[in-house]
């Protein structure tokens, strides 16, 4: 953990301190690796923002029965599906939903968990105790399972699943956050501003909570990846975007049914779109992992 | 030990609990009438009425819980809607084959894992490393479901070698009777070497795609370790003492590495039994989780809740052993 206060904080003040942002960019870009995932972002994100140029055709209407499952040819580069709509194109404007709901169910997983951790860690006593039992309980179910079972409940939908998948990973960023608030809460800045004279709130949020931020950080990229894994696991099971809607969980499930048929074509795209995007954020997350926190021991999970 | 082994259970006590009113809470978080959402909108009101008494909605909420905790304690996880029979009863009767499954895929997974990681960490940086490192990284990315669909499209619709899905060939099944429910197992012991045969070929494309992310994290760990248990001294000693490269990796280096693999190991039992719900669903595997998917799809809720449970018991056992089983294996760990 002995990195992660390495931050413009603790510098001396003759050196002109770097931001934390450009100091996380100057690490990253110098890792290959993370440098190939953050390639295989971009190149998706561009097509989340420009579906309208890169596929013109909407997603949902724009079907020709006469030419269902057709295979790929130059007119359609990934074939048809059984609506006779282009698979590439769906695949495009799909990008939006599952980047888009993977990003939004990390942020509010982020964003209550690192909370709860903060308070929890800074809190301690009973508090720190009865917070840390609930995190424990969710922990005692595998995420995967949790979150079909609560998407089950409340019923398919792109929200829900979106919620259900933060719901789980909540107690990820929770430990997390408490862990650093743990250690931070001992260190001398947070002492010094404790002597004159700042409150609870303050030391919190100004000098603890962005010094907590980067072990949070590299774990949710890696929790985007898996993220993005789940949603499509219940697009999958048809818990997540119901159809017309473009999602690759679900249009796999749709293609699934053709398998025999063999119009491969339905399958191989959209689960290779996941793939791809998935390794992006590993890879990323690797990296980071890597550059931020070459000690070994630090405690980081794969959700 | 004996007072840390205690305590660890004592300590999974609260958790379960918890974990059974999360489990019981389920029902609370559907939309509207349970009842109405499970029988549809033009249920009869007795109908309805029947399922209420069934959920035991009609009582209070602490009561219900009460009901709802005594009735598990007494291995009563509900009963079906749709078909009224007793959920643990089906969860007994289908979860063989989804072990069956599990330890086939943990199997596949460590026969490529572990070796992959061993050469992997003798040869740091070589071109076999990055590739099988690569290879790893793209295994965690991997969607099962996905994998499980392209295995299942090339092996059985285009070479047509191994089936797409099911768990036996139909005339074997009707002659098949359980033994131990693990069916591959009982063709060996009753020597009905078809029974052995057809099964191994039905279980290798599910196995390998639930073995496969499981496979790449253990890859990932034994390079891991092995790497810091190659950097120790002892290990410069025995080469130093002049023993062949192979005695010194397996028995010097191996057997000290391989405690962070077990742990690993027994935490993918999470992993593979979610997992489950999805391999069972693409091929046909009469498991609890394609037993599951079905229920989510026909909202017979109790059995949705009871797998739920179930797996989570499970799960934390599973967790429990792992901590166990570290604490006994290595006589450097002291517990207070």
């Amino acid at each position: 953990m002995s990195t992660a206060v390495t931050s413009p904080v603790a510098l001396s003040p003759g050196i002109k301190p770097r931001s934390l942002w450009s100091d996380a960019w100057r690490r990253l870009i110098s890792a290959q690796v993370a440098r190939f995932g953050m390639a295989i972002i971009i190149l998706f994100a561009l097509m989340a923002v420009l579906p309208p140029l890169l596929a013109p055709y909407d997603p949902r209407t724009d079907m020709d029965l006469a030419s269902r499952l057709k295979a790929p040819s130059q007119q359609h580069l990934f074939g048809t599906d059984t609506h006779g709509r282009d698979v590439f194109n769906r695949i495009i404007h799909a990008a939006r939903v599952s980047l888009g709901v993977g990003l939004g169910a990390v942020s509010v997983a982020v964003l209550a968990g690192t909370l709860l951790g903060l308070v929890s860690g800074f809190a301690g006593r009973w508090t720190d105790l009865l917070l840390m039992f609930l995190m424990d309980i969710m922990l005692a179910f595998p995420g995967m399972l949790l979150a079909i079972a609560l998407v089950s409940m409340r019923g398919p939908g792109l929200f829900n699943s979106l919620l259900a998948v933060s719901v789980v990973s909540i107690p990820v960023y929770a430990r997390i956050a408490r862990s650093t608030v743990l250690s931070l809460k001992e260190r001398e800045y947070v002492t010094a501003a404790r002597c004159v004279g700042a409150g609870g709130p303050r030391i919190l949020f100004r000098h603890i909570f962005p010094n907590s931020l980067p072990p949070v950080i590299v774990q949710a990229t890696l929790g985007v990846a898996s993220s993005i894994l789940e949603i499509a696991a219940l697009g999958f099971l048809g818990l997540g975007a119901q159809p017309p809607t473009p999602e690759w969980g679900a249009m796999l499930a749709d293609g699934y049914k053709y398998l025999t048929t063999g119009a491969w074509w339905v399958l191989f795209f959209p689960g290779l779109a996941i793939m791809l995007t998935v390794l992006g954020f590993n890879l990323l997350g690797d990296g980071l992992l890597r550059r931020t926190f070459a000690t070994p021991g630090t405690a980081l999970t794969r959700p | 030990m004996w007072r840390y082994v205690v305590k660890r259970f004592l300590t999974i006590i609260p958790v379960l609990f918890g974990v059974s009113i999360l489990v019981f809470s389920f029902i609370r978080l559907i939309p509207g009438d349970p009842a109405v959402a499970m029988l549809g909108e033009r249920a009869t009101p007795e109908a309805i009425a029947r399922v209420r008494e069934n959920l035991g909605l009609d009582k209070p909420l602490y009561e219900q819980y009460l009901i709802y905790l005594g009735k598990v304690l007494r291995g009563d996880l509900g009963t079906s809607i749709l078909r009224g029979d007793p959920v643990v009863q089906d969860i007994l009767r289908r979860f063989p084959a989804t072990v069956e499954l599990a330890l086939s895929a943990i199997f596949v997974a460590l026969l490529v894992g572990v070796p992959a990681g061993i050469v992997s960490a003798t040869r740091r940086n070589s071109l076999f490393d990055n590739v099988s490192r690569l290879i790893a990284l793209t295994g965690v990315s991997m969607p099962i479901f996905w994998l499980g669909l392209m295995l299942a499209w090339l092996f059985g619709v285009v070479l047509h070698v191994l089936p797409t899905g099911g768990p036996l060939t139909t005339e074997l099944s009707l002659t098949y009777k359980p033994l131990t429910g693990l069916v591959l197992l009982d063709g060996l012991l009753t020597m009905r070497w078809a029974i052995f045969a057809d099964r191994l070929k039905h279980l290798i494309l599910p196995a390998m795609a639930l073995g496969t992310i499981p496979m790449a994290i253990i890859a990932r760990m034994t390079r891991s370790t092995m790497l810091e248990v190659l950097g120790q001294d002892y290990i410069r000693t025995a080469h130093a003492k002049g023993l062949q490269e192979r005695a010194v990796v397996l028995r010097h280096a191996l057997k000290n590495a391989l405690l962070p693999i077990i742990t690993v190991v027994g935490l993918q039992v999470g992993r593979l039994l979610s997992g489950a719900i999805l391999t069972e669903t693409i091929f046909s595997w009469p498991g609890i989780g394609l037993w599951a998917y079905e229920a989510i799809q026909s909202r017979d809720y109790p059995i949705v809740q009871g797998v739920t449970l179930f797996i989570a018991i499970i799960f934390v056992t599973a967790n429990l052993s792992v901590d166990l089983l570290y604490a006994a294996v290595d006589p450097r760990i002291r517990y207070e």
